[in-house]
């Protein structure tokens, strides 16, 4: 692993007290670090999911490292705020920006779907400090995040849940039930994050399956829809922080993002869904991401 | 052994359900029940009164039921979930996978009505492959019990496990089997009559048919063991080794499929440990229309017909 000397990841929360250019300045440099971490874990295993590990990777960061209230060295704490990756799939970011917040040290990165390794493929929340629900397979993070959140009310407790689904997942019709129970239920705590990057497996989501128009569909569900640029840390630390979209009802954040994000060769790509790159690919990569 | 007080009148146990969940959501409050629209079928008219906040309905739902369930264990609670057997156990069999025994999420599942229950609706709502679904997956503790005393210590005992677990709830009338010092322990068979010619191995609504089926077989000079075997997973091995040692022959019997439930745990047991000859007594596969107990009588699930099949295998052993 020696491809990860220079690219050191740093470690430690955003400070909530800067400015948010500021913040966004380093919430950038962050995104840039985990990509490039996720890249050289993704190479090292021979396996993954890189293209949507990019779409994702600055919503994931934007929620880890400024805006969820959490405590990386107390992962338990009561009233934190809840963060749920239904894309299971997109565990090499996850795992990277869980070790750059600081809920376990980077070092473990290296074990990345290595036999017995904590890091599996898909996350385990069991294993995995940071991660609140086991994920993998598609449209079962929804209905989890929901129970969560209708925790928090019995609760009277003023913590909120996030989650990030992936598009094709919504094509999975266990989360129109839990957006109907959501909605249902005016749980305002409750906010969720379409990676809406436009490419499935094998194809677009309209050639797939189509979802659009998707923002109508969640709003005739009951949700408050917003739509935002998911690669742009200013709109998404500000729309994050202006949460709920609507009082007294569930948050539906479209994050329009590109597969492969920022690297050229991947961008919008649909076979950067799990391709593994070759070496000069990865340092032409890495070279983008510098 | 237990004092066997077969009683005359019937029970369903959903009362015995109701109750319980009542009183544990008055000693505890982390106590929740999940139910998707079966308020009334699963007897919670009188909790939704008394816990209305502790009454999640998420509608005609099965996935997100049983998902809704492992986020609120997730965050403390301990759901309970209420739901038709055959719906739940099959609609929702990856999120019992995944979202409850992968990640050993508090769980406990009720499934409601199950076996044949539903009878006269047809093989859609007949639940005849749920134990046999939830017995192949790891981590999962799957419960039948065989009257009211069992069903409320078993409610009690799977909200108490640490780690999910599927409570089958009879509708169909059953007697009392147990007496009033009966204490259920997950994972114990209970002996219900002493036996050395050949065993049977029962549970839930089966069980009352097994001790009828002995004294059947008593009558005949056949002296027939019977076990109750409300724990299908994990199984009581021990008292699986003694009936095979002890009395050399075994019958298993259930209302379910003869297809991966409760005889095949014993079988596999058996072919392994302590081979001898078995009969797997349950249902053949998709069944026809009709009452519960005219389908038991139909299959020879009653206790003539084990004792019938319990003869056989006594003769093969000889």
């Amino acid at each position: 692993m020696t491809a990860i000397a220079g690219h050191a990841l740093p470690v430690g929360r955003v400070d909530p007290g800067l400015p948010t250019e500021e913040r966004a300045r380093l919430l950038s440099q962050a995104a840039r670090a985990i990509r490039r971490r996720d890249l050289q874990m993704v190479k090292a295993a021979g396996l993954g999911h890189i293209g949507g590990d990019f779409s994702s990777a600055d919503i994931v960061a934007v929620l880890l490292l400024a805006v969820l209230n959490i405590d990386p060295s107390r992962p338990k704490l009561a009233d934190r705020d809840r963060f749920v990756m239904s894309k299971g799939h997109s565990s090499g970011v996850l795992y990277a920006t869980l070790a750059a917040a600081g809920f376990f040290s980077p070092a473990l990165l290296e074990q990345y779907m290595t036999p017995l390794s904590p890091l599996s493929g898909h996350p385990d929340a069991r294993k995995v400090p940071g991660v609140e629900a086991s994920t993998g397979t598609l449209g079962h993070g929804l209905p989890i995040a929901v129970g969560m959140a209708i925790a928090g009310d019995l609760d009277r407790s003023a913590r909120r849940t996030f989650c990030l689904v992936g598009d094709g997942e919504l094509q999975e019709g266990s989360n129109w039930e839990a957006l109907m129970v959501a909605a249902h239920r005016g749980l305002e705590r409750l906010t969720v994050i379409v990676d809406r990057n436009g490419l499935q497996q094998g194809a677009t989501t309209e050639e797939t399956s189509r979802l659009e128009p998707l923002a109508d569909r969640a709003r005739a569900f009951g949700w408050a829809v917003s739509e935002v640029d998911g690669h742009d840390y200013g709109a998404l630390l500000r729309l994050f922080e202006g949460l709920p979209v609507v009082a007294g009802r569930p948050s539906f954040v479209i994050a329009h993002t590109h597969k492969g994000y920022p690297v050229s060769f991947m961008l919008d790509r649909v076979e950067w869904h799990h391709k593994i790159p070759s070496a000069a690919q990865v340092e032409a990569a890495l070279e983008e991401l510098s | 052994m237990t004092t066997v007080t077969t009683s005359p009148v019937l029970f369903d146990c959903r009362d015995a359900f109701a109750s319980t969940v009542q009183e544990l959501a008055e000693a505890d409050d982390r106590i929740v029940v999940l139910c998707g629209d079966s308020v009334g079928s699963s007897k919670l008219v009188e909790f939704k009164r008394r816990f209305p906040d502790r009454l999640i309905n998420v509608g005609i739902a099965e996935q997100t039921l049983v998902g809704v369930a492992a986020g609120l264990a997730n965050e403390g609670k301990r759901p309970i979930v209420s739901a038709a057997s055959c719906f739940v156990t099959a609609r929702a069999l990856e999120q019992i996978k995944v979202d409850l025994a992968y990640t050993n999420a508090r769980v406990t599942i009720c499934g409601m009505s199950p076996g044949v229950a539903y009878g006269e609706l047809g093989p859609t709502h007949h639940s005849i492959e749920d134990i046999a679904w939830l017995r192949a997956i790891d981590n999962m503790v799957v419960l039948v019990p065989a009257d009211p005393r069992e069903t409320e210590q078993a409610v009690r005992a799977a909200v108490e496990h640490d780690g999910p677990a599927f409570v089958r709830v009879s509708r169909m009338g059953v007697p009392e089997v147990y007496a009033d010092d009966y204490e259920f322990r997950i994972g114990k068979a209970c002996r219900l009559g002493e036996g050395s010619d050949v065993t049977v191995v029962a549970n839930g609504t089966m069980v009352a048919r097994a001790l009828g089926a002995a004294r059947l077989l008593a009558a005949r000079g056949i002296a027939c063991r019977v076990v109750s075997m409300p724990t299908v997973t994990p199984l009581d091995i021990d008292e699986i080794r003694a009936a095979a040692e002890e009395t050399g022959a075994i019958v298993t019997v259930e209302e379910h499929s003869v297809r991966g439930g409760l005889g095949g745990a014993v079988a596999e047991t058996v072919v392994s440990r302590c081979p001898v000859p078995m009969r797997i007594m349950g249902f053949p596969g998709f069944l026809p229309t009709g009452p519960a107990t005219w389908l038991l009588e139909h299959f020879g699930l009653t206790a003539q017909g084990i004792s019938e099949a319990a003869a056989e295998l006594t003769d093969r052993k000889r």
